[in-house]
């Protein structure tokens, strides 16, 4: 039910991975972190203090810090890296392809600073193209949580899967509205059934969806909501489910429209239940400098932007 | 003490396998695998502690990294011959359903191979990886990794180059196949290496010359030498010269056969040059 999701206030979803990284690193000694050079941003300095003995400071050194990453998993640890999205995808896709992916080393690369939200930085920070990539990668997982407790479990959840695991997250306070003990990777979470239109969002936009659907309910349009962390595996009956209620959906995500989570529902829909689809995602640009709610306005994420999206979906059943 | 004259026989039928290899397929990397073979003899037949009933983690024995994944066919003959599995498998090197695919990988559970290695430039941190969590375990054995020359020109070399002195990753031996010559020519015109014994030592390491990288008993006595020199703070470089495609007369000399299988004709050219030692798979 909408009514059961209420913020407990803001956090950031960075914040919530360096927690679950410190609770974890107490309960499983073969977990290690490794970082390029940005404790303080991937919230990391809580795990070095209990166990510097577990943690490796690579330096500005991507590519070497995903090659050790596969190294340590080799000898059983289970590495945690972490650097900014941009730096843990594009700039080590060939090391992360044939060291990690292709050699299936249990590596979990974490990832801060994702989409927009980053915010002031700019463009060259604000990578919108990492889910298609790492997705695109066979074997890979991909979650993108939407806050800080949903990040926390995941953070925890990974650690008991064996594989290489994409965890997406970002920089901004955001609203905290999820349970910070249950996660399942690839387990959709329904936040509400729905029977005019179903509405799949993922990572910091489950809350802007949160608040359109209010919205949408308050003008009498029954909203079918699932807060979809995992990427891939995509809870695939989640969606075939929702959508065979509905007979539409519309698509939230805080990455390029080309190869994220719209086109893995698309591409779901389009083999098993065809249905009319919109995206709400930033349509094949670069970002620019500004403050993250701004960014998402103007690159057309915001709540409203949802909303319409909906009406539109629906106008087109 | 090493039984020299057996490490030589055992590398010229690893030469007879490597030129077999790429002839069946008619591809791979015949120059790089000639020069290497008594490196790699030296190495798992004499100076690794290592067990052939494989196990991924490596745990107390002595591991080794092949960066340079295209030399594979040494790497597979080596490991047949070693018991990693049966010898008869090196006739599937690179054809469809084999475990010996072009460059080593572990998607299809080849025994002996810990990482997939071909896209140059990735395996000294690979290898810095596993050194790092041997030390964690408290497993005193050692990590060996060898690297191309040619390779030396990927930047991430240089971001594990720079990584391992200043963390002291003390238990891992880098060895150089220094042939001076690459897929466009010889190094020192595609883009030389320079002062390549300054640039490891500037970096922190300790370093060591193998002066003729087909002469066993150097190759023997020198990582014989590097093994003890483990633990004491520094990583270790061997520069290792060797001629791409030794000893084949019509191989050596040139970089046309890093990457050229030879024809039938040639074949028997080659094959007339090597005795067969150990018996042909």
């Amino acid at each position: 039910m909408l009514q059961d999701y209420i913020s407990s206030g803001k956090k950031a979803t960075r914040d919530g991975f360096g927690e679950g990284l410190y609770e974890l690193g107490l309960e499983n000694k073969d977990v290690v972190a490794l970082c390029a050079d940005l404790v303080a941003s991937l919230k990391m300095q809580k795990f070095i203090d209990h166990d510097p003995s577990r943690f490796i400071q690579t330096g500005i050194a991507e590519a070497n810090m995903m090659g050790i990453a596969a190294g340590l998993a080799i000898g059983g640890k289970i590495p945690y890296t972490g650097t900014f999205a941009n730096f843990s995808t594009g700039r080590v896709y060939d090391q992360i392809r044939q060291s990690i992916a292709y050699s299936h080393k249990n590596v979990k690369i974490c990832a801060s600073h994702a989409g927009l939200t980053l915010g002031e930085d700019g463009a060259t920070h604000q990578i919108l193209e990492d889910m298609g990539m790492m997705k695109m990668l066979p074997g890979m997982t991909v979650i993108n949580p939407c806050d800080f407790n949903q990040t926390k479990a995941a953070t925890k959840a990974i650690a008991e899967y064996y594989g290489p695991v994409y965890l997406r997250f970002g920089r901004p306070n955001w609203p905290n509205i999820m349970s910070d003990t249950k996660f399942e990777i690839g387990k959709a979470v329904i936040m509400n059934e729905g029977t005019d239109v179903t509405i799949i969002a993922t990572g910091h936009l489950v809350w802007n969806a949160l608040e359109a659907a209010r919205s949408l309910e308050a003008q009498g349009i029954s909203v079918y909501l699932i807060n979809i962390h995992t990427i891939k595996p995509l809870d695939n009956e989640a969606i075939l489910d929702a959508v065979s209620k509905t007979k539409c959906v519309v698509t939230c995500e805080e990455h390029n429209m080309f190869g994220g989570l719209g086109d893995a529902v698309a591409n779901v829909l389009s083999r098993n239940f065809p249905a009319p689809q919109e995206y709400v995602a930033v349509k094949d640009s670069f970002g620019e400098s500004g403050e993250p709610t701004e960014l998402l306005a103007k690159y057309g994420l915001g709540i409203g932007d949802i909303e319409a999206a909906a009406k539109k979906v629906m106008a087109r059943k | 003490m090493a039984d020299i004259a057996q490490l030589k026989k055992t590398a010229t039928q690893i030469r007879r396998d490597i030129l077999r290899q790429v002839h069946s397929c008619a591809s791979g990397h015949p120059g790089g695998s000639l020069g290497c073979a008594d490196f790699f003899t030296a190495l798992y037949f004499d100076v690794m502690d290592h067990n052939p009933a494989f196990n991924m983690k490596g745990t107390n024995e002595d591991v080794f990294f092949l960066s340079n994944g295209h030399i594979s066919p040494v790497f597979y003959s080596t490991l047949a011959r070693s018991g990693y599995f049966p010898v008869a498998e090196l006739a599937t090197f690179r054809k469809l359903n084999s475990r010996l695919q072009g460059h080593p990988a572990t998607h299809e559970g080849l025994p002996g191979i810990r990482v997939a290695s071909g896209s140059l430039g990735q395996g000294i941190s690979v290898a810095i990886g596993v050194a790092l969590a041997k030390k964690m375990n408290g497993d005193p054995k050692t990590v060996f990794v060898l690297t191309g020359d040619g390779e030396l020109q990927e930047g991430q070399i240089w971001e594990a180059a720079m990584f391992a002195p200043h963390n002291k990753v003390d238990n891992l031996i880098v060895t150089v196949d220094y042939n001076g010559r690459q897929i466009d020519g010889d190094t020192k015109d595609v883009l030389s290496l320079g002062d390549l014994e300054g640039k490891w030592k500037t970096f922190g390491w300790e370093v060591l010359h193998i002066e003729d990288g087909n002469d066993m008993e150097e190759i023997v006595n020198v990582l014989h030498k590097a093994k003890s020199m483990t633990g004491n703070g520094k990583p270790i470089a061997i520069l290792m010269k060797t001629e791409m495609g030794y000893p084949i007369d019509f191989m050596v000399g040139t970089h046309k056969w890093h990457g050229a299988a030879p024809n039938d004709e040639q074949l028997a050219r080659a094959l007339a040059q090597l005795e067969e030692t150990l018996e042909d798979y």
